[in-house]
Protein backbone atom coordinates (compact mmCIF):
# COMPACT_ATOMS: atom_id res chain seq x y z
CA UNK A 1 0.00 0.00 0.00
CA UNK A 2 1.13 3.55 -1.07
CA UNK A 3 2.76 5.08 2.36
CA UNK A 4 0.90 8.49 1.61
CA UNK A 5 -2.54 6.20 1.56
CA UNK A 6 -1.26 5.18 4.97
CA UNK A 7 -0.59 8.42 6.66
CA UNK A 8 -4.57 9.31 4.97
CA UNK A 9 -5.94 6.37 6.99
CA UNK A 10 -3.99 7.54 10.72
CA UNK A 11 -4.20 11.26 9.79
CA UNK A 12 -7.94 10.24 9.04
CA UNK A 13 -8.35 8.44 12.44
CA UNK A 14 -7.07 11.13 14.48
CA UNK A 15 -10.07 13.26 12.70
CA UNK A 16 -12.11 10.88 13.87
CA UNK A 17 -11.27 10.77 17.30
CA UNK A 18 -11.12 14.34 17.44
CA UNK A 19 -15.01 14.31 15.86
CA UNK A 20 -15.90 11.66 18.65
CA UNK A 21 -14.05 13.55 21.76
CA UNK A 22 -15.83 16.61 20.79
CA UNK A 23 -19.60 14.92 21.07
CA UNK A 24 -18.63 13.03 23.89
CA UNK A 25 -17.10 15.88 26.08
CA UNK A 26 -18.91 18.74 24.92
CA UNK A 27 -22.35 16.69 22.96
CA UNK A 28 -21.30 19.14 19.97
CA UNK A 29 -20.18 18.41 16.33
CA UNK A 30 -16.86 19.54 15.26
CA UNK A 31 -17.92 21.37 12.09
CA UNK A 32 -15.56 23.80 11.23
CA UNK A 33 -17.53 26.16 9.49
CA UNK A 34 -19.98 26.36 12.11
CA UNK A 35 -18.45 26.71 14.78
CA UNK A 36 -16.33 29.60 13.05
CA UNK A 37 -19.49 31.16 11.58
CA UNK A 38 -21.06 30.78 14.94
CA UNK A 39 -18.40 33.61 16.42
CA UNK A 40 -19.53 36.09 13.39
CA UNK A 41 -23.11 36.14 15.13
CA UNK A 42 -21.73 36.28 18.77
CA UNK A 43 -24.32 34.75 21.18
CA UNK A 44 -23.29 35.26 24.99
CA UNK A 45 -21.50 32.55 26.71
CA UNK A 46 -20.89 30.40 23.35
CA UNK A 47 -17.92 32.42 22.59
CA UNK A 48 -15.22 30.94 24.90
CA UNK A 49 -15.27 27.29 23.67
CA UNK A 50 -15.08 28.57 19.48
CA UNK A 51 -11.94 30.29 20.33
CA UNK A 52 -10.35 27.53 21.94
CA UNK A 53 -10.73 25.34 19.27
CA UNK A 54 -9.78 27.64 16.63
CA UNK A 55 -6.77 28.31 18.90
CA UNK A 56 -5.92 24.48 19.07
CA UNK A 57 -6.21 24.21 15.54
CA UNK A 58 -3.68 27.13 15.29
CA UNK A 59 -1.72 25.92 17.79
CA UNK A 60 -1.65 21.96 15.69
CA UNK A 61 -0.60 24.00 12.45
CA UNK A 62 2.29 25.43 14.24
CA UNK A 63 3.13 22.29 15.87
CA UNK A 64 2.50 20.18 12.42
CA UNK A 65 6.32 21.03 10.87
CA UNK A 66 8.01 19.61 13.81
CA UNK A 67 5.70 16.13 12.98
CA UNK A 68 5.80 16.28 9.43
CA UNK A 69 8.02 17.10 6.65
CA UNK A 70 6.55 20.30 4.34
CA UNK A 71 2.84 20.39 6.06
CA UNK A 72 2.02 22.84 3.99
CA UNK A 73 3.80 22.49 0.57
CA UNK A 74 1.95 22.17 -2.74
CA UNK A 75 0.09 25.31 -3.83
CA UNK A 76 -1.62 25.28 -6.75
CA UNK A 77 -0.62 27.26 -9.64
CA UNK A 78 -3.11 29.82 -9.25
CA UNK A 79 -3.38 33.80 -8.56
CA UNK A 80 -4.17 35.27 -5.40
CA UNK A 81 -7.26 36.73 -6.18
CA UNK A 82 -8.75 33.30 -7.34
CA UNK A 83 -7.69 31.63 -4.19
CA UNK A 84 -9.37 34.96 -1.88
CA UNK A 85 -12.43 33.96 -4.51
CA UNK A 86 -12.26 30.34 -3.80
CA UNK A 87 -12.69 31.50 -0.11
CA UNK A 88 -15.65 33.61 -0.36
CA UNK A 89 -17.48 30.84 -1.77
CA UNK A 90 -16.41 28.70 0.82
CA UNK A 91 -17.54 30.68 3.47
CA UNK A 92 -20.66 31.19 2.10
CA UNK A 93 -21.50 27.83 0.57
CA UNK A 94 -20.87 26.50 4.11
CA UNK A 95 -22.96 28.26 6.26
CA UNK A 96 -25.91 28.17 3.23
CA UNK A 97 -25.18 24.40 3.39
CA UNK A 98 -25.05 23.72 7.35
CA UNK A 99 -21.48 22.40 7.23
CA UNK A 100 -17.96 21.85 5.54
CA UNK A 101 -16.04 18.63 5.07
CA UNK A 102 -15.72 18.20 8.43
CA UNK A 103 -19.67 18.49 9.52
CA UNK A 104 -21.05 16.70 6.51
CA UNK A 105 -18.10 14.66 5.38
CA UNK A 106 -16.72 13.43 9.01
CA UNK A 107 -19.71 13.79 11.43
CA UNK A 108 -22.68 13.42 9.09
CA UNK A 109 -21.68 10.59 7.53
CA UNK A 110 -20.80 8.78 10.43
CA UNK A 111 -24.10 9.21 12.50
CA UNK A 112 -25.95 8.01 9.10
CA UNK A 113 -27.83 11.12 8.63
CA UNK A 114 -29.44 11.95 4.82
CA UNK A 115 -28.53 15.45 4.93
CA UNK A 116 -24.90 15.57 4.97
CA UNK A 117 -25.25 12.19 2.61
CA UNK A 118 -26.83 14.32 0.06
CA UNK A 119 -24.51 17.35 0.99
CA UNK A 120 -21.22 15.54 0.60
CA UNK A 121 -22.54 13.58 -2.67
CA UNK A 122 -23.11 17.16 -3.61
CA UNK A 123 -20.34 19.25 -3.06
CA UNK A 124 -17.64 16.18 -4.04
CA UNK A 125 -19.26 16.08 -7.20
CA UNK A 126 -19.20 20.15 -7.58
CA UNK A 127 -15.65 20.42 -6.85
CA UNK A 128 -14.59 17.39 -9.55
CA UNK A 129 -16.66 19.33 -12.19
CA UNK A 130 -14.79 22.76 -10.96
CA UNK A 131 -11.53 21.04 -11.22
CA UNK A 132 -12.46 19.32 -14.17
CA UNK A 133 -13.40 22.45 -16.24
CA UNK A 134 -10.98 24.78 -14.93
CA UNK A 135 -8.16 22.17 -15.68
CA UNK A 136 -9.65 22.09 -19.23
CA UNK A 137 -9.04 25.97 -19.47
CA UNK A 138 -5.46 25.95 -18.71
CA UNK A 139 -6.11 27.86 -15.21
CA UNK A 140 -3.70 25.35 -13.12
CA UNK A 141 -1.00 26.29 -15.45
CA UNK B 1 -13.80 26.52 31.89
CA UNK B 2 -14.26 22.35 30.77
CA UNK B 3 -15.80 22.78 27.14
CA UNK B 4 -13.22 25.22 26.71
CA UNK B 5 -10.35 23.08 27.41
CA UNK B 6 -11.80 20.43 25.84
CA UNK B 7 -12.40 22.18 22.81
CA UNK B 8 -8.95 23.38 22.75
CA UNK B 9 -7.42 19.94 22.73
CA UNK B 10 -10.01 18.54 20.14
CA UNK B 11 -8.57 21.30 17.81
CA UNK B 12 -5.24 20.70 18.45
CA UNK B 13 -6.08 16.79 17.80
CA UNK B 14 -7.69 17.85 14.52
CA UNK B 15 -5.40 19.91 13.02
CA UNK B 16 -2.56 17.01 13.83
CA UNK B 17 -5.12 14.73 12.23
CA UNK B 18 -5.84 16.99 9.27
CA UNK B 19 -1.69 18.05 8.33
CA UNK B 20 -0.83 14.19 9.15
CA UNK B 21 -3.32 13.05 6.28
CA UNK B 22 -2.55 15.25 3.80
CA UNK B 23 -5.61 17.39 4.02
CA UNK B 24 -2.82 20.92 4.21
CA UNK B 25 -1.90 19.90 0.72
CA UNK B 26 -4.02 22.06 -1.86
CA UNK B 27 -2.24 19.86 -4.34
CA UNK B 28 -3.76 17.03 -2.69
CA UNK B 29 -7.61 18.06 -3.09
CA UNK B 30 -6.65 18.66 -6.65
CA UNK B 31 -5.27 15.62 -7.27
CA UNK B 32 -8.31 14.28 -5.23
CA UNK B 33 -10.66 16.33 -7.45
CA UNK B 34 -9.05 15.68 -10.53
CA UNK B 35 -10.50 12.54 -11.64
CA UNK B 36 -10.81 12.59 -15.14
CA UNK B 37 -6.88 13.72 -14.90
CA UNK B 38 -4.34 11.99 -12.90
CA UNK B 39 -6.35 10.72 -10.13
CA UNK B 40 -5.05 10.88 -6.54
CA UNK B 41 -7.44 8.34 -4.31
CA UNK B 42 -5.50 8.75 -0.98
CA UNK B 43 -8.15 11.48 0.17
CA UNK B 44 -10.38 9.13 0.23
CA UNK B 45 -8.54 6.68 2.87
CA UNK B 46 -9.28 10.33 5.34
CA UNK B 47 -12.59 9.29 4.50
CA UNK B 48 -12.45 5.71 5.48
CA UNK B 49 -10.13 7.11 8.35
CA UNK B 50 -12.40 9.23 10.16
CA UNK B 51 -16.11 7.46 9.63
CA UNK B 52 -14.51 4.41 10.24
CA UNK B 53 -13.74 5.89 13.75
CA UNK B 54 -16.23 8.33 14.27
CA UNK B 55 -19.03 5.81 13.14
CA UNK B 56 -18.20 3.26 16.09
CA UNK B 57 -17.60 5.47 18.72
CA UNK B 58 -21.20 7.69 17.84
CA UNK B 59 -23.17 3.94 18.36
CA UNK B 60 -21.27 4.27 21.59
CA UNK B 61 -21.34 7.81 22.88
CA UNK B 62 -25.06 8.52 21.98
CA UNK B 63 -26.67 5.44 24.25
CA UNK B 64 -25.18 8.20 26.98
CA UNK B 65 -27.65 10.23 29.02
CA UNK B 66 -25.58 12.97 28.15
CA UNK B 67 -22.12 14.19 27.08
CA UNK B 68 -19.44 14.58 29.80
CA UNK B 69 -19.66 18.34 30.27
CA UNK B 70 -23.51 20.01 29.20
CA UNK B 71 -26.62 18.58 27.50
CA UNK B 72 -26.85 16.93 24.05
CA UNK B 73 -28.23 19.80 21.49
CA UNK B 74 -32.12 19.56 20.28
CA UNK B 75 -32.22 17.51 17.09
CA UNK B 76 -31.02 19.58 13.98
CA UNK B 77 -33.15 20.28 10.91
CA UNK B 78 -33.63 16.80 8.38
CA UNK B 79 -34.87 17.63 5.70
CA UNK B 80 -32.87 18.19 2.53
CA UNK B 81 -33.42 21.40 1.28
CA UNK B 82 -32.47 23.67 -1.97
CA UNK B 83 -30.32 25.34 0.57
CA UNK B 84 -28.38 22.47 1.51
CA UNK B 85 -28.12 21.54 -1.98
CA UNK B 86 -27.17 25.38 -3.55
CA UNK B 87 -25.17 25.49 -0.59
CA UNK B 88 -22.68 22.17 -1.28
CA UNK B 89 -22.73 23.27 -5.24
CA UNK B 90 -21.15 26.62 -4.15
CA UNK B 91 -19.29 25.01 -1.25
CA UNK B 92 -17.93 22.59 -4.16
CA UNK B 93 -16.64 25.03 -6.77
CA UNK B 94 -14.26 26.97 -4.08
CA UNK B 95 -12.97 23.86 -2.71
CA UNK B 96 -12.44 23.05 -6.17
CA UNK B 97 -10.95 26.40 -6.78
CA UNK B 98 -8.57 26.77 -4.19
CA UNK B 99 -7.76 23.02 -2.90
CA UNK B 100 -8.66 24.09 1.33
CA UNK B 101 -11.76 23.35 2.75
CA UNK B 102 -11.90 25.66 6.14
CA UNK B 103 -10.32 23.41 8.71
CA UNK B 104 -6.84 22.96 6.65
CA UNK B 105 -7.10 26.84 5.65
CA UNK B 106 -7.16 27.72 9.01
CA UNK B 107 -4.79 25.22 9.99
CA UNK B 108 -2.36 26.21 7.11
CA UNK B 109 -3.03 29.85 7.91
CA UNK B 110 -0.42 28.89 11.37
CA UNK B 111 2.27 28.74 8.74
CA UNK B 112 1.84 32.72 7.95
CA UNK B 113 1.82 31.89 4.34
CA UNK B 114 0.18 34.16 2.25
CA UNK B 115 -2.61 31.49 0.36
CA UNK B 116 -4.21 30.51 3.70
CA UNK B 117 -4.08 33.61 5.27
CA UNK B 118 -6.37 35.23 2.03
CA UNK B 119 -8.41 32.07 2.01
CA UNK B 120 -9.65 32.54 5.46
CA UNK B 121 -10.03 35.90 5.20
CA UNK B 122 -12.44 35.74 2.05
CA UNK B 123 -13.88 32.57 3.97
CA UNK B 124 -14.76 35.09 6.68
CA UNK B 125 -16.04 37.54 3.71
CA UNK B 126 -18.07 34.60 2.77
CA UNK B 127 -20.24 34.46 6.09
CA UNK B 128 -20.42 38.02 6.54
CA UNK B 129 -21.94 38.86 3.07
CA UNK B 130 -24.21 35.34 3.49
CA UNK B 131 -25.23 36.88 7.30
CA UNK B 132 -26.03 40.11 5.62
CA UNK B 133 -28.15 38.58 2.67
CA UNK B 134 -29.67 36.24 5.60
CA UNK B 135 -30.85 39.02 6.82
CA UNK B 136 -32.00 41.68 4.42
CA UNK B 137 -33.33 39.63 0.94
CA UNK B 138 -33.43 35.90 1.98
CA UNK B 139 -35.90 36.45 5.22
CA UNK B 140 -37.44 39.53 4.17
Amino acid sequence: MNIEWVHALWGGALIGVAASMMLLLTGRIAGISGIVNGLLSPVRGDIAWRLCFVLGLLAGGALLPIIIQNPFSGSLATSDWSVGLAGLLVGFGTVLGSGCTSGHGVCGISRLSPRSMVATAVFVTSGILAVTVLTNFGFFQ
Amino acid sequence: MKSGFSALIVGLIFSLGLGISGMTNPQKIYGFLNIFGQWDPSLMFVMIGSILVHSISYQWIKRRPSPLFGQWPIQADRKITPRLVFGAVIFGCGWGLAGYCPGPAIVSAASLQMRPIIFVGGMLGGMFIFKILNLKVLRP
